[in-house]
């Protein structure tokens, strides 16, 4: 590896975890004003320019709070349960790409923090770890209830994770890859032409049911309403019970960037990643740049596309929390196992027969 | 892609320390996490060997499935500590397997040490799995050519121990019902 | 009771109903006005009759109150203490008038019970405090009502 390779891995590095770490207060504002401003109220707006701080403060609050460990717990696992949940988070978003490819001094570097050939399948590997957080946490509260909450949130993390990867399935068939990087310069195609409108091959465009199975596991994975029967913070006692102080806002956090790395996914899958969005390449054409400075400028544009994707998705989870009631847990289950897998697996077949003849 | 050394034994020494915890926790619990931590460091060698499918693999089924069900079968029927309710074994038992374990270690160092090089390289070096575009697509395009056969009968196999296990909760669901009938 | 009622497949996918709460939401949080009142810049205005802080009434800066006991004898809670005294015109007044605000309900009572429309309760709701105040005679005898 060479000085450049270094020097943009430690900056891609640096980036993707940075955009991880600023997601938690941001969406944790702008879930709250976003409930204030759907509910007829206005939110949080005293902290700062809009209430943009008022994260920053409550994160303090949870700072000088006092860090109790309650005698009954297990100690050892009951701290660790809270990491165990926010490290596969920061993991996932690793083999996301947020930009295609520049070239430095003939150093091609993919804008991608690990350039893995296993793609997705890493993410759900990864992801898969985040439900031990959930059943140490719920195990090591030594209560009953936390011990519940812990078996029904893994429960349905485990449904959902079927239905989530045989969802995608069907979008590896069409790109003949797992490499989101692959999957992402595919989308980039034209799929049909009407008139002057080009509609791209997007992979919402190929996979429609898919995408909607795989918006709703990934619903159900990161714990949000109408799937958020783990937590349930008003109502149901969930496996964080027994949590308080910053404990339990390291579970939050995880939680948010769970979201982070969802909507990635959702961005990257479906919505053609990092290609840009209508008009975004007639700006960048009448720019008037060339050579590096427009390889630069078309590296910035693809994040922007990238980020406005992603911010979409972000709130599209805000606007689908104060919209949708709680499903009851029969409910959630039977959607799971008797309508999603079965759907995800007839999708794959149509999949297949499309394929067959020819028609994406 | 060389093996880097420093990682290499970075995960080789938690791999054999939590093994150990594995086999010496008292709590049944903390034996479980610590085989997940095992798995966890051996998907990072072989990570590190340029088998990123195989690691994916592992964590995904190993570490994410089936440990799942070992952890929820541990906590449900709540196995707190000493479940031997014998207590320790017989000394001389004890000492017998120690010692067989440490003949069996003995095998193994005698053997890797004496073999010489190891067995002639296959077809499938890291360059030519790289030049065929990653060792996902090689292992698909086998599992869906060449292993076709072996491939769909696993899965027969698994799919009949599915329905061998539906068959017997059946059975004795009804047995149930049966006996307690009103 | 569970009632099962057969619904149509399109309503059953679900997926058109939440595209209109979807709709719903979005539609209140960018069009439909809001409620919130910014405590301390805007304040609610309450009714004439809304019966917050006591204050005395006064003409020409003698207060109405003639020591007639009338209020704390109606006072349900017991709050109001008076010690009557004479004034040089031989004119009964109260040497002491002091309310327990602690105590007090809010009932309006003493209100209804003046003869004399000496005892006012003001529109005047921010009454925290970090002591547990007795209002006496010159604190009540501020004219802060609207009344």
């Amino acid at each position: 590896m060479n000085a450049i390779e270094w020097y943009a891995m430690i900056g891609k590095t640096a980036l993707v975890i940075g955009m991880l770490l600023m997601v938690a207060p941001v969406m944790n504002w702008i879930e709250r004003r976003g409930a204030g401003l759907m509910q007829n109220r206005l939110g949080p707006n005293r902290v700062g320019p809009f209430g943009l701080f008022q994260t920053i403060a409550d994160a303090l609050k949870f700072l000088f709070k006092e860090d109790r460990i309650l005698g009954h717990v297990n100690p050892f696992w009951y701290f660790i349960a809270p990491i165990v949940v926010l490290i596969p988070a920061c993991m996932t978003f690793a083999v996301i790409p947020f930009a295609s490819s520049i070239t430095v001094d003939g150093t091609v570097i993919r804008m991608q923090a690990a350039e893995l050939n296993v793609g997705f399948l890493y993410v759900f590997a990864i992801a898969s770890l985040g439900v031990y957080g959930l059943i140490m946490g719920g195990w090591a509260s030594n209560n009953k209830f936390a011990l519940l909450g812990s078996l029904r949130s893994s429960s349905q993390m485990i449904s959902y994770e079927l239905s989530m990867g045989l969802s995608v399935i069907g979008l590896v068939m069409v790109f003949s890859s797992v490499d989101l990087m692959a999957i992402t310069q595919g989308q980039g195609e034209a799929l049909w032409q009407l008139g002057p409108l080009t509609i791209p091959k997007w992979g919402i465009f190929v996979q429609p049911i898919g995408f909607i199975i795989f918006l709703t596991a990934v619903f159900a994975e990161t714990n949000r309403l109408p799937f958020d029967l783990p937590e349930g913070e008003p109502e149901i006692v969930g496996f964080h019970v027994e949590y308080g102080s910053m404990k339990f806002a390291v579970f939050m956090m995880g939680e948010y960037m769970n979201m982070a790395v969802a909507s990635g996914l959702l961005a990257s899958l479906y919505f053609g990643g990092w290609q840009l969005l209508p008009g975004m390449g007639w700006a960048l054409g009448n720019l008037g740049l060339a050579g590096d400075a427009h390889e630069w400028a078309r590296i910035g544009f693809e994040m922007l596309s990238f980020t406005l994707k992603l911010s979409f998705f972000m709130w599209f989870f805000v606007w689908v929390r104060w919209t949708l009631p709680r499903f009851r847990y029969d409910q959630l289950m039977d959607l799971g196992w008797k309508v999603l897998l079965p759907l995800s697996l007839a999708n794959i077949v149509i999949t297949g027969a499309m394929i067959y003849y020819g028609w994406v | 892609m060389e093996l880097s050394p420093v990682f290499f034994y970075v995960f080789g020494a938690l791999a054999i320390a939590c093994a150990l915890m594995v086999v010496l926790a008292k709590s049944p619990v903390t034996s479980a996490f610590s085989l997940i931590l095992v798995f966890f460091a051996f998907a990072a060698i072989y990570a590190m060997l340029g088998a990123h499918l195989i690691a994916a693999l592992q964590i995904i089924v190993y570490a994410g499935a089936i440990m799942v069900l070992f952890v929820f079968v541990i906590m449900l029927l709540d196995v707190t500590r000493d479940t031997g309710e014998a207590g320790k074994p017989h000394p001389i038992l004890m000492a017998l397997s120690v010692l067989a374990a440490m003949s069996l270690l003995a095998v193994f160092v005698w053997a890797f040490k004496n073999t010489g090089t190891p067995a002639i390289l296959g077809p499938f070096t890291t360059e030519a799995i790289t030049a065929a575009g990653g060792n996902t697509q090689v292992v698909s395009e086998l599992m869906f050519s060449e292993y076709i056969l072996p491939f769909e009968l696993t899965s027969v196999l698994l799919l009949g121990a599915i329905i061998g296990t539906v068959a017997i909760a059946k059975r004795q669901m009804s047995a149930a019902r049966k006996g307690g009938g009103k | 009771m569970l009632l099962k009622t057969k619904e149509s497949l399109i309503r059953r996918m679900y997926l058109v109903d939440v595209a209109k709460g979807l709709a719903i939401t979005i539609k209140n949080f960018f069009f439909a006005p809001k409620i919130t009142i910014q405590y301390p810049e805007e304040r609610r205005k309450y009714s004439d009759r809304f019966r917050g802080q006591h204050y005395i009434k006064a003409t020409n800066g003698v207060e109405n109150c003639t020591a007639c006991m009338l209020c704390p004898t109606v006072c349900p809670a017991e709050c109001i203490h008076i010690v009557a005294g004479e004034r040089p015109d031989k004119e009964k007044y109260p040497v002491q008038f002091e309310i327990d605000i602690l105590r007090c309900c809010f009932c309006g009572m003493c209100e209804e019970a003046c003869p004399k429309d000496a005892i006012k309760l003001s529109t005047i709701y921010e009454m925290s405090t970090e002591s547990r105040d007795v209002y006496d005679r010159s604190f009540l005898m501020e004219q802060r009502g609207n009344k």
